[in-house]
């Protein structure tokens, strides 16, 4: 039982990483590096936000909210979105490289940022444990109270998603992904178009790191590395079983994707010679089992890097 | 009126493969001709087209648009004026997107694309009406992706889609060849019925001799980079195929 509250709770916020990656690399067709750097960046505002003591942070934090801290993080997401996007459309750095640079800069701010490679948040308010919150659990709930509260946040996100991709904006972002030519001969720079989506997509992704962190405890530097496989892991496994039901959303599939992937980590991790620090190379050599199985594989994954 | 003023332009300059084209090209395009190209392979008419629309570059000379001197403007600031289709019906629309999204997407041309609704409610019985005239079953397919529609049916769409909204120059790029005989007919009878509707001045590349002979009012022979026949109204209408063809 305890397993499976924990993979649903892994699941489900690890699903919000998969919508961000949705976003860029499903919709806008871009592979995007940033992500090992901004998934972090998310986790090292929220470290900073929660631990300096400073009036200047307690004031724009109203007072440490942990959820006005979820919105910062969120920003500082979109903000390196906006760099990668404006290393490769206003200087023309391939996609993949572009996302790179980011990333690799990102490493250096992160640590800046949360102030070392490792910061504890134990006994601070978050998302999951406030006063409010505990007032609003009884007691029978505790034990599920993270992955409530995991699976409203993650629904929300693909609810204001899935309303943005019917809007106008949202049309021409997803033309921009299936159709460059198009969106030319429609009087539009795809250029901005492309950055947009980075912002948003980023955004998400940072979103999705705060979360973690607060879930787990404690910021760590390398809690992005493998972030991207992972989001796209989730994306290529939801996409792929839902394709042939038409009533499921794109971004649902995403979601249980996610918990897929992580059900899938969890029996692979189970595997008696499997120690902890396999958990990388698992990962690596479960996506690229995914990517084989997958059909998708031909059509959306660019190789030109 | 669109005019072209002394164009060069010149492939791979500076390496062994360099190759001029277009050596002081001029050209016209009154408004309201109706204009069709022909050449070989190389001739230059999808160079003239492209250098039109903005992209490519060329080394010196002058693009004008309606006494708008166009030269140093980006591809989609110039698409405001004109509407393009292309060879490859996947190119003339998002095959991802549902006809009516791509309807609804090209009927925004123009416009802010903001967060309101992609799909206006009111357009969908303009769109149905449009979509019916093509008599292609398509206003009955509102909801079905564009992957997975023919090649006939995407390109008829592309062809409204390029000119659903206030535009006052068409270019079309070949844009029956990949389709089979008969319903390049029907796409070829579309444009000639959008053209004369909404009064565009258009350019078409075609490699089909009886669609330039028959349509249009201006009939454009290329070879080299170079314009080697001309002919307008009645001069054009007098041109036999015979003709094209021992020269062409």
């Amino acid at each position: 039982m305890d397993i499976f509250i924990g993979i649903l709770e892994q699941g489900m916020i690890y699903a919000i990483l998969a919508l961000g990656l949705y976003i860029t690399y499903r919709i806008l067709n871009f592979p995007d590096l940033t992500v090992d750097g901004s998934f972090p960046l998310g986790a090292a505002v929220t470290a900073y936000l929660m631990t300096n003591t400073g009036d200047l942070v307690a004031t724009i934090s109203l007072g440490h909210n942990p959820y006005i801290i979820c919105l910062y993080a969120l920003m500082a997401g979109a903000i390196a979105g906006l760099v990668t996007g404006i290393i490769h459309v206003k200087f023309n750095i391939r996609d993949l490289i572009s996302g790179i640079i980011t990333m690799t800069g990102l490493y250096s701010i992160n640590l800046r940022i949360a102030g070392s490679a490792n910061v504890p948040i134990f006994n601070l308010d978050t998302i999951f444990s406030n006063s409010t919150m505990d007032m609003i659990f009884p007691e029978s709930l505790l034990r599920y109270k993270v992955i409530i509260i995991a699976t409203i946040i993650t629904i929300a996100t693909k609810i204001i998603l899935d309303l943005y991709l019917k809007t106008k904006s949202g049309f021409l972002l997803r033309a921009v992904g299936n159709n460059e030519i198009l969106v030319t001969t429609l009087a539009k720079d795809n250029g901005n178009i492309k950055i947009l989506g980075l912002v948003i997509g980023n955004g998400i992704v940072a979103l999705s790191g705060s979360i973690l962190m607060q879930q787990q405890g404690f910021f760590e530097i390398t809690m992005g590395t493998g972030a991207m496989v992972l989001g796209l892991a989730s994306v290529i496994i939801g996409i792929n079983v839902f394709k042939k039901i038409k009533f499921v959303k794109a971004t649902t599939s995403v979601i249980f994707g996610s918990i897929i992937y992580k059900a899938a980590m969890s029996a692979a991790m189970d595997i008696r010679f499997a120690r902890a620090s396999d958990m990388k190379l698992i990962t690596a050599i479960l996506f690229l089992l995914i990517l084989i199985f997958s059909e998708g594989k031909k059509k959306k994954v660019k190789v030109d890097a | 009126m669109l005019e072209l003023r002394k164009i060069y332009k010149t492939f791979n300059k500076g390496t062994k493969h360099e190759s001029e084209l277009f050596h002081d090209f001029n050209l016209k395009v009154e408004k309201n001709d109706f204009i069709s190209v022909i050449g070989n392979n190389g001739s230059g008419k999808t160079s003239l087209i492209n250098i039109i629309c903005g992209s490519l570059e060329i080394d010196s000379g002058q693009v004008i648009l309606d006494n708008e001197d166009i030269t140093n403007k980006k591809d989609f600031q110039r698409y405001s004026k004109i509407g393009r289709v292309y060879q490859e019906p996947s190119v003339g629309t998002c095959t991802d997107m549902t006809v009516l999204e791509n309807m609804s997407l090209a009927d925004n041309k123009g416009k802010s694309y903001n967060l309101t609704r992609g799909i206006r409610k009111n357009r969908i019985e303009f769109y149905k009406d449009r979509l019916r005239d093509l008599d292609l079953d398509l206003e009955n397919k509102l909801n079905v992706r564009v992957g997975e529609l023919s090649g006939g049916q995407r390109q008829a769409m592309a062809l409204l889609m390029a000119t659903m909204t206030p535009i006052e120059y068409l270019i079309l790029d070949e844009h029956t060849a990949a389709l089979d005989p008969k319903v390049a007919d029907i796409i070829m009878k579309l444009t000639e019925k959008i053209v004369k509707e909404k009064k565009l001045t258009t350019i078409m590349v075609t490699h089909n001799i009886n669609y330039a002979l028959e349509y249009g009012n201006r009939l454009l022979m290329m070879n080299q980079g170079e314009i080697i026949l001309d002919e307008k109204d009645e001069k054009k209408n007098k041109i036999t195929a015979g003709e094209i063809l021992s020269i062409y």
